[in-house]
């Protein structure tokens, strides 16, 4: 039923979005591996977001919509990074959805 | 955004665990958040539970999705509601609560804890000036 993905020769179950099915499994390997897929290469100014998604999960529990998030990163990376023009050149299929994606996070609460 | 304002209040009457109706709710005030509406969160009786601090579900084997309560601010809830009598009838003050922060970005306006707790009767107003009342 779920399809699978390989990291460094693990195996990884996701969910027919291709979402990870269990958050505890995720290593960053897993984001640069789903980041090919979508034909992204991964540099800093992603991991910060991958990495700030993370830690808000950690901390509230639910993966952000996007506009929370654009809020949240402004409030803690600076406001010419909390905006929807510089998250989405980084993210081209939605910054929410995708970088929640790389991060191994369940999809966001919110994105209708 | 969209030119008719709804005043949406969502009533929170159950315990958290146990029935899936605090996560439900919680999930469908955070998804309607999205559309720019006059919100406002209500926990009366057991509801009250909802809000309580140092939850701790390992023993249940449920997620705890107490922390997410603090969220509501980033999702520009700013009005939440506690009914007094519900807290007092259960042992429970404002301090067993969490608090809520909000803050406006482009004002930098900032409101440290949006946690109110009100009685009966202002409840009972706010009620009936709210458009549309969820019950959960």
């Amino acid at each position: 039923m779920s399809d699978m993905i390989d990291v460094d020769g693990k195996q990884y179950a996701v969910d027919e979005e291709g979402y990870l099915a269990n958050l505890n499994e995720w290593v960053p390997g897993i984001a640069g591996v789903m980041a090919k897929q979508d034909n992204l290469e991964l540099t800093d100014e992603h991991w910060d977001i991958i990495n700030f998604l993370r830690e808000y999960y950690e901390e509230y529990q639910i993966a952000p919509a996007v506009r929370v998030l654009t809020k949240a990163v402004g409030k803690k990376l600076g406001k010419e990074k909390g905006n929807s023009k510089y998250l989405y050149s980084l993210f081209p299929y939605g910054p929410a959805k995708q970088a929640c994606r790389f991060a191994g996070l369940p999809k966001p609460t919110g994105c209708v | 955004m969209s030119e008719i304002v709804k005043k949406f209040m969502y009533v929170n009457r159950k315990a958290p665990y146990g029935t899936i109706y605090a996560w439900e709710s919680l999930e469908v005030v955070l998804v309607g958040a999205a559309f720019d509406q006059d919100v406002s969160v209500v926990f009366i009786d057991d509801g009250v539970y909802q809000l309580t601090k140092g939850q701790d579900t390992k023993a249940i084997g449920m997620k705890n999705f107490s922390p997410t309560y603090r969220t509501l601010g980033d999702y520009e809830v700013k009005k939440v509601y506690v009914d007094q009598a519900s807290l007092a009838a259960r042992g429970l003050t404002q301090d067993d609560l969490v608090e809520i922060a909000w803050e406006d970005m482009e004002t930098e306006e900032e409101v440290e804890n949006i946690v109110e707790v009100i009685d009966s009767a202002h409840l009972s107003a706010l009620m009936n000036e709210s458009d549309v009342i969820f019950s959960f």
